[in-house]
């Protein structure tokens, strides 16, 4: 069988991302509002 | 198990209508993928979660704008501003590079030795032989019309007179001098950077 004498690429095993990140996201997204007046949408973010 | 049946694009619905845990389940879902595609662009961790967050940004933003139009296809979709965003970052970085710290304060981080050190005169130089090869298999019209321009510097106007051919032809020679240079270049797998 050929031998492959590439080297191995570096391994990263823990590829996702951090709590805090997800926790982030999930608190932003329920503290994102969007208000439609007249065609337009704002954003306002109530914490 | 449960959340496993239920399709992104039904998760997708129910979140634009409020249901906030939706989203949870499509980030646990997607999170790896999303994330492993990231970091194989960037290879730096912190970039990696700092895109993985402003991808989701845009996405929440999105949804809550009620922009999204569902083709069943939403980590397609996720995957593409996340492709868009890497790409950005890096334009960034060009543009501001990047000061590591590693620490210490040293000056030859801020400054640089813009001459070319010895290893890079060599590359350099190998370089542009490759190139002068390359152009040597060139048709000669084509080769004509490339050294005109690139080497002596000569307008497209200037090379017309002289080689006694329309403006177009010139530049259509030139056209296809650098397609089959960038031909000869694929089919070698020449690397011409340094």
């Amino acid at each position: 069988m050929a031998k492959i004498y590439s080297n191995a690429s570096p391994k990263q095993h823990n590829l996702n991302p951090k709590d805090e990140t997800i926790s982030f996201l999930l608190n932003y997204s329920k503290a994102l509002s969007v208000i439609n007046y007249n065609k337009l949408k704002f954003e306002a973010l109530l914490n | 198990m449960k959340t496993e049946l239920i399709q992104d694009a039904e998760l997708v619905t129910n979140y634009i209508n409020g249901n906030e845990s939706a989203l949870s389940v499509l980030i646990e879902r997607h999170k790896q993928k999303i994330y492993s595609f990231i970091y194989s662009k960037v290879y730096d961790s912190d970039v990696t979660e700092d895109v993985f967050q402003d991808t989701f940004i845009k996405v929440i933003k999105t949804l809550k704008r009620g922009k999204y139009n569902e083709e069943g296809k939403f980590l397609p979709w996720v995957m593409r501003i996340a492709h868009n965003l890497v790409i950005d970052h890096f334009r960034k970085n060009k543009r501001m590079p990047k000061f590591h710290n590693t620490g210490e304060f040293s000056i030859f981080s801020v400054l640089s030795d813009s001459t070319l050190n010895a290893e890079k005169v060599l590359i350099k130089d190998q370089v542009e032989t490759d190139v002068r090869r390359i152009i040597e298999e060139l048709p000669e019209d084509q080769k004509q019309v490339l050294l005109m321009r690139m080497y002596q510097d000569m307008s497209f106007k200037e090379i017309s007179e002289r080689t006694g051919v329309s403006i177009n032809t010139a530049l259509g020679r030139m056209r296809y001098a650098l397609i089959n240079m960038r031909k000869v270049i694929e089919q070698n797998n020449i690397v011409l950077t340094n």
